[in-house]
């Protein structure tokens, strides 16, 4: 793809284009948080790049990376050029990023899905609250240390009788050499221990049941 | 009843309360779009103000991606659009070999436009033969789901099931195409224009079916492409707008077709435009069909990402070891990230992937059609009645799964 | 003595009174069977099936009566939950159940609402049992509707057994493949096709001269097997 766009953001902006890149035909520029709303507006309303569809808004989360851990990012397309830009810009992990839903309507609800997976916060947006959990979920699915199998159900289990089940993956099931042991890599991450295969009686922990977490999963006594 | 007394105004005027009622509707309710969740505040019959609350359908797509390998993402990302599996499953393996620089054989690419137009035409039948029944019609409805099981006996012909058949990998396919593809479906097209010119014949002069289609749910160019809208959604508000021809990718410009485009962004115009978008569809199968060549490999040969044949595993150590690295490991893709987009059922269904190198992807992000064209639905209904909910919601073909991931 | 004919405890004297109610409840078991109103609880791609299994070419509910759709769960008897079930989605459908008159059954239509599917994650509940008492399990990805069938037949003969609403063991619909066919269908896969050369190699290399472990330990002299070369035509083809 040409880098007509990437040129003309660093005609304009210069030293706030922080990087580019072009990888597979993919135009990427990065900038600084404080300049994620100019650069998004310069996008839109500028003749020679008229971003004016929006695409797609979102994060990805680098726990590693101590200074900024998500990167935040913005697909956008022009329907009268047909050209493509992605705007990038890495946020830590309190720090609220200007909210782009003046300069598109549809960054509404992308913005209230990377707040309710990452815990993003945007300024400026007018109805931050959770999309697609619910209200009392507690936690950031999509970060690196939300472990996958902690479930925080609304409506206490119930205790299941005259049919046995199996937990579908056990932690270390699979294809476990291809997995990262987020663990051990970010600090304070607090991830349940390792089901091993017939620790106990020979059997699969119900994971489901959420039975490492006795206490904090409420059981009905009664149906 | 008697008036109260507290509500006579100064000058012996009734004053009956004004405020608009708020009303539940879902997550669980009829139309049978999945589920989802919309509290409306309602004066009268006409909504005045709209939350659309999605996300009884989040099943953790993305994070369930970041457990296993690229090719075990297939299955999940089956369950994205139910009811045009293919397409999504060759979005995805689009994605990685976009990143991994990967050239599937003309065969294989030929394939999976033919698979991939079965399944767009399984999704608008399904969509507006649905949208049909809610306002009343349901023999459209049978006569188009008895269309759309003709489809799932050819794909379940090819790939083994009939819904969410996880047949793509990167690549390539799963398996090449039977020797009666081409055959059976050339034979059960007839049948699909069959249902559609007498589902239109029934619709289309209905007084009732016009009215409730008609004027209503209307979304003008200007806030659709603010709002981050596509697809069909997009295309009955004039603008014509559809990856296969502003980006084509596999063979689309190779094959003639229209992008039919609606004018007033109204629910009729969204009706129509899926309808003519099932016949474009078979146009472009008859001519995959023809160019397809009948005779050669599926799958890219690169041993470093796409699994070798079974006889070679068994005799060669080479191909036992490539096997070993791809099924343990999981194909490693270069690091980087890279973002490659089809036209889905909804629209621009893309896929933006973060590679770090290993075989586990780092970020699957799925770019939802049809959760941006939700979005539009607050917009569309506001100033409409509560019966018009219905129609207008289900010309947006909100598919949970991929709405919710 | 007789009371009131629309409640099922009529008695008739210490005889007949077995007969009568067992007659009784019979007729309702039979009227209850054959015909299911049902209450659609549909969430994700079994959705598509269940779409499928109304329609024309399986007819699937309607030649068992149990066609009608009932979307108050006060005039349902029967409810389906098709699909995935998430966290958010759970007080909804205990809601619903509680809502339903006894007696009440529910089908649990799929995997992801047996037992959660493969979705082992932070938002589904992993199998609606969990929240309400299951009367049929159908297992399945989404599954054929013969097997829907099948877990409406296994049903509506629990309820010709007389059972209410959480009376007798859930069922879970069993793969139903005869023995032999199975045995047929493994023929054609890799597992044995691996197997089956190697004991074709193994019967050609040690042709007459099998040593057991025994043997070579106790000095046996071994002799030297001409091994294949890779490359050379072995004079078969698979």
């Amino acid at each position: 793809m040409s880098k007509k766009v990437i040129d003309r953001l660093k005609a304009m902006f210069g030293d706030r284009i922080l990087e580019s890149s072009s990888l597979r035909g993919d135009d990427e520029v990065r900038v600084a948080p404080k300049d994620w709303r100019d650069v998004a507006a310069f996008l839109r309303d500028d003749g020679q790049t008229l971003m004016d569809h929006f695409l797609d808004l979102t994060a990805v989360d680098y726990p590693e990376r101590e200074e900024a851990r998500f990167d935040v990012v913005l697909f956008l397309r022009s329907m009268k050029l047909n050209h493509r830009i992605r705007l990038r810009t890495r946020v830590a992990e309190d720090q609220p990023l200007a909210s782009l839903i003046d300069v598109w309507a549809g960054t509404n609800w992308a913005e209230r899905e990377i707040f309710d997976m990452f815990g993003v916060k945007f300024e400026g947006h007018p109805d931050l609250r959770r999309i697609l959990m619910y209200d009392e979920f507690e936690g950031y699915p999509l970060r690196k240390d939300y472990p996958i199998a902690r479930v925080q159900p609304l409506v206490p289990y119930r205790q299941v009788e005259g049919i046995e089940k199996l937990a579908p993956f056990g932690d270390d099931e699979g294809m476990p050499f291809a997995r990262v042991d987020w663990a051990s890599r970010v600090a304070g991450a607090d991830l349940p221990v390792s089901t091993g295969i017939g620790a106990s009686t020979g059997q699969r922990k119900n994971l489901s049941q959420g039975a490492e977490y006795a206490g904090k999963v409420p059981v009905a006594t009664d149906e | 009843m008697e008036p109260n007394y507290e509500d006579l105004s100064d000058d012996r005027e009734l004053e009956l309360p004004a405020e608009p009622m708020r009303i539940n509707m879902g997550p669980s309710h009829p139309a049978m779009h999945g589920t989802i969740r919309m509290v409306l505040e309602l004066d009268g019959e006409t909504v005045v103000d709209l939350d659309v609350q999605p996300g009884y359908l989040h099943r953790g797509f993305e994070k369930s991606c970041e457990r296993g390998t690229y090719n075990q993402c297939f299955p999940y990302v089956d369950r994205l659009n139910y009811v045009s599996p293919m397409l999504n499953n060759v979005g995805f393996a689009l994605a990685v070999e976009k990143l991994c620089d990967l050239k599937v054989p003309e065969r294989g690419q030929w394939y999976r436009m033919a698979l991939g137009e079965l399944a767009r035409i399984c999704d608008h039948l399904t969509c507006n033969s649905a949208s049909a029944m809610e306002l009343g019609a349901f023999t459209p409805f049978l006569w188009c789901i008895k269309a759309r099981d003709y489809l799932w006996d050819i794909l379940e012909q090819e790939t083994g099931a009939r819904l969410t058949h996880s047949f793509g990998r990167v690549g390539g396919m799963a398996k090449p195409p039977t020797d009666m593809f081409k055959e059976s479906t050339l034979a059960v097209l007839p049948a699909i224009e069959e249902a559609l010119a007498e589902s239109e014949l029934l619709l289309l002069k209905n007084r009732i079916f016009l009215d409730r289609t008609q004027g209503i749910g209307k979304l003008s160019a200007e806030r659709a492409i603010a709002l981050g809208v596509t697809g069909p959604l997009l295309r009955s508000t004039g603008v014509d707008y559809d990856v296969r021809k502003t980006n084509p990718y596999l063979f689309y410009k190779d094959v003639d077709f229209d992008v039919p485009v609606g004018h007033d962004g109204d629910n009729f115009d969204r009706f129509m435009c899926r309808f003519e978008e099932v016949r474009q569809s078979i146009k472009i199968l008859r001519q995959v069909l023809d160019k397809m060549p009948t005779s050669g490999p599926v799958d890219c040969p690169d041993l470093r990402y796409v699994l070798p044949q079974k006889e070679a595993v068994y005799d060669t150590i080479e191909a036992t070891i490539a096997h070993f690295k791809i099924v343990m490991e999981g194909l490693k893709p270069p690091k980087g990230e890279v973002y490659s987009f089809t036209e889905g059922g909804n629209g621009e269904l893309g896929f933006y992937i973060v590679s770090d190198g290993s075989g586990t992807p780092y970020r699957v992000r799925v770019r939802p059609p049809c959760f941006f064209n939700l979005q539009a639905a607050r917009e569309m209904l506001v100033g409409d009645m509560v019966a018009d909910i219905v129609p207008t919601f289900g010309s947006v073909n909100m598919i949970g799964g991929e709405c919710d991931r | 003595m007789a009371q009131s004919k629309t409640t099922n405890t009529m008695t008739m004297g210490a005889g007949d009174a077995g007969f009568v109610t067992t007659r009784f409840e019979d007729l309702l078991a039979w009227a209850r069977r054959w015909s299911l109103f049902q209450y659609p609880f549909v969430t994700a791609c079994c959705g598509m099936e269940f779409m499928s299994l109304n329609g024309p070419s399986y007819d699937g509910l309607a030649r068992f009566g149990a066609e009608a759709p009932r979307f108050s769960p006060r005039q349902a008897d029967l409810m389906w939950v098709v699909g995935t079930v998430s966290q958010r989605q759970a007080p909804a459908l205990r809601r619903i159940y509680e809502q339903m008159a006894e007696p009440k059954w529910v089908v649990a239509f799929g995997t992801c609402a047996s037992c959660g599917g493969f979705y082992d994650n932070y938002a589904t509940v992993p199998g609606i049992d969990k929240i309400i008492p299951v009367d049929i399990y159908i297992p399945g990805c989404p599954p054929r509707p013969e097997a829907v069938l099948d877990g409406l037949m296994l049903l509506m003969e629990k309820i010709s057994r007389g059972a209410g609403s959480g009376v007798g063991e859930p069922i879970v619909v069993p793969p139903r493949e005869l023995p032999a066919m199975a045995q047929i269908r493994k023929k054609g896969t890799s597992v044995l096709f691996g197997q089956a050369r190697l004991d074709d190699e193994h019967a050609r290399l040690t042709a007459g001269t099998a040593k057991t472990l025994q043997q070579v330990l106790a000095g046996a002299p071994t002799e030297s097997v001409a091994l294949p070369v890779r490359g050379q035509s072995q004079g078969e083809d698979h």
